[in-house]
């Protein structure tokens, strides 16, 4: 049996809420459709714990960590196109509101000061990644081939995506597809 | 941290299929025996700070984007938390909208949990190929049962977009009520799909039943340990999950605190830090750090509860209680609960849309905010969350609090993991299995690290047996 050779795709959460991964579950039966035409690496929903070299690298969240960074540079070194899923990682949307303030300040609110906290220190073990100053959209890190706008994006959106991409087009917005409600 | 000179570390590094970014250590003894486990929540947002200065009425969709699997959780404390504020009583068609939204949030989270990311260690096995082990190797071997999974899901995901709008972040409930009305429409729409999802939560519970019975001694024993538990009740001890009061039990059943006001959860509860997780460590506060562990979620409210207020599923759970004095103690038992409540959450959400009320329009109150502070609670599919927010007299936020599900079951996941790495770890050699069953006793707790913390992502999984001066003794990858 000569099979086509699926497409590879590898998919990771920074910095986020993971709703632009629920939004992908949310194909529903589509992924069954999708399994047949692409295979699913490295995602947090497989136990696959390295990204492997892959066609398409598709990234939720902003980088906020140094382990996000480490892992958005991972993913652009071995994908052919880098998608940005959802505000995030295109703006820094949401968590992003944190570079109003000092990091010390919100680091202290977090562990230490609010109030059922009773016995607080501020996490500093090695163990856990540093956190940088500044919460960044991933195209200040990396080079970007699409963006896929939206808080999040919705299936149907992230469909047309995908099989535009499956069929060696690029895909064209039109205004429909980013109106979500 | 020990000091112990000769103490060995075990790292797995991330914990996957999982909603969250994780990592775990197995520190051992002088003689290679589990000396002590610890479960690393890596990421860290800082919604408490950065909401400060916002107005509150905004809070439901900032705080929406804590987590996008149960976002209508946070939607829904938050918007408690802002009735509180304003010091109203939200008209009843308003309340039952919101609850149908959650009862739709039940049941596609605890659908996810259960198909999408633990079926695979079930039904493939645990020591099955990790390439294949996830729910498009499901699809692949068995296509009915992700199928069904991806049905029920997809069906809870529908209850939330039709009542609210959309699936994920929508902008549904606001301070004082809801801002959209249910149309005859919509409700005949759900009412029309709604045999076939409890067909498929009835199909699930059926393929559980089975696998317990089938591995009775494993089930029974999977990270199981003793604690205290904690969950909403409704005045009678019935299972709740929208509103109610809080319930203590100890590890025997028996009462420690019943009906308290969520408002008061300062008296009751406490949260410790470590210096090696961004997820803090709430405990009970008359028992002491770390004494104080309880569970929350699933199993911690059928361990509670006196009662299931509808008739399909209290029948499962007079099963539950048949056998166990009350108290269900293996990890592996949240697998059982989850599905317990799907069958009530898909059962209630046929009570409310036959609710003569449900396409009512009277369903937002105004005002002004009246109190300086306000306290939302509710039963997320995790557990009991915690929304307090201050205010000023014009309605902007001057300080946040936030106590998540997964915060609560952190003290016991790391129970968890102890309980399961002393059965795989002997005198230094890792047992054949012993990844992913750590893992999978992880997986029990459905954790929402997004939520506890706020982010999610992912690394190789790398196991090492290191010395205290870093020397690499044995190493195992997985990719």
């Amino acid at each position: 049996m000569n099979e086509k050779p699926k497409i590879k795709v590898a998919t990771a959460w920074l910095g986020g809420c993971s709703g632009c991964h629920m939004s992908v579950l949310d194909l529903d039966e589509r992924l069954i459709d999708l399994a047949q035409l692409v295979e699913f690496t490295a995602s947090p929903i497989t136990d696959v714990k390295e990204i492997p070299e892959v066609d398409v690298g598709i990234v939720e969240g902003a980088v906020c960590n140094e382990e996000n960074a480490h892992v958005l540079r991972t993913m652009r070194r071995r994908c052919k196109v880098l998608i940005a899923l959802g505000d995030c990682a295109i703006t820094g949307n949401i968590p992003a509101l944190r570079n109003q303030f000092n990091l010390k300040e919100v680091v202290a609110r977090g562990f230490v000061e609010t109030e059922s906290t009773q016995v607080g220190e501020i996490p500093n073990a090695t163990v856990v990644p540093r956190l940088l100053k500044r919460v960044r959209p991933i195209q200040e890190l990396v080079k970007v081939d699409l963006h896929i706008p939206g808080c999040p994006p919705d299936a149907d959106t992230i469909w047309y995506v995908l099989t535009e991409l499956l069929a060696g087009r690029l895909p064209q917005w039109s205004e429909t597809n980013l109106r979500y409600d | 941290m020990s000091t112990s000179t000769d103490q060995r570390t075990i790292t797995i590094n991330p914990v996957t299929r999982i909603e969250g970014h994780a990592k775990i250590t197995i520190h051992l003894d002088d003689a290679g025996n589990v000396a002590d486990t610890r479960f690393h929540v890596v990421e860290f947002r800082g919604f408490e700070k950065f909401c400060e200065g916002r107005f509150f009425a905004e809070m439901p969709q900032i705080t929406a984007r804590i987590c996008g699997i149960c976002p209508v959780s946070h939607l829904l404390a938050s918007a408690k938390a802002c009735d509180a504020v304003l010091g109203v009583e939200i008209p009843r068609t308003a309340k039952r909208l919101r609850e149908l939204m959650h009862m739709g949030q039940l049941t596609q989270s605890h659908a996810l949990s259960f198909f999408h990311l633990s079926a695979p260690d079930l039904l493939l096995g645990y020591d099955s190929d990790p390439a294949l082990r996830n729910v498009i190797g499901l699809v692949q071997k068995h296509p009915d049962i992700a199928r069904n999974g991806i049905r029920l899901r997809k069906f809870g995901q529908e209850v939330i977009k039709l009542t609210a709008g959309r699936k994920i972040h929508a902008d549904f409930p606001v301070p004082g009520g809801v801002n959209k009305a249910f149309t005859v429409a919509e409700r005949d729409e759900l009412l029309k799909g709604l045999p076939e999802a409890i067909e498929h939560a009835k199909f699930a519970l059926n393929l559980l039943h089975i696998y317990q019975d089938e591995h009775r001694e494993a089930v029974e024993t999977f990270a199981s340990f003793e604690s205290n538990y904690m969950g909403l009740v409704q005045p009678d001890g019935a299972l709740e999950h929208y509103d109610g009061r809080l319930r203590f039990c100890d590890l025997n059943g028996n009462m420690i605190e019943d009906q308290v006001d969520p408002a008061q959860y300062l008296d009751v509860i406490a949260e410790a830090t470590e210096p090696w997780s961004y997820l803090k460590f709430p405990f009970i506060k008359s028992q002491g750090y770390p004494d104080g562990l309880y569970r929350v979620g699933p199993l911690a409210r059928l361990n509670v509860a006196d009662k299931i207020p509808t008739p399909l599923a209290n029948t499962v759970f007079e099963q539950w209680r048949a056998t166990a004095k009350n108290i269900r103690r293996s990890s592996f038992y949240y697998h059982w609960a989850r599905l317990i409540e799907i069958v009530y959450a898909l059962e209630r959400t046929e009570e409310l849309l036959n609710d003569p009320d449900i396409c009512g329009t009277d369903i937002m109150v105004s005002g002004k905010p009246a109190h300086p502070q306000g306290v939302g609670v509710i039963e997320a599919p995790r557990g009991t969350l915690f929304h307090h927010y201050w205010v000023d007299e014009n309605g902007r936020v001057e300080k946040v609090n936030l106590i998540v599900a997964t915060g609560h079951n952190n003290l016991a996941m790391n129970r968890a993991v102890q309980a399961v790495a002393e059965k795989y770890v002997k005198a230094n050699r890792l047992q054949e299995g012993m990844l992913n069953r750590v893992e999978a006793a992880i997986r029990c707790y459905d954790p929402c690290l997004s939520c506890s913390t706020h982010a999610i992502g992912q690394m190789p999984m790398i196991v090492e047996l290191v010395d205290v001066q870093g020397k690499v003794l044995e190493r195992v990858c997985r990719d």
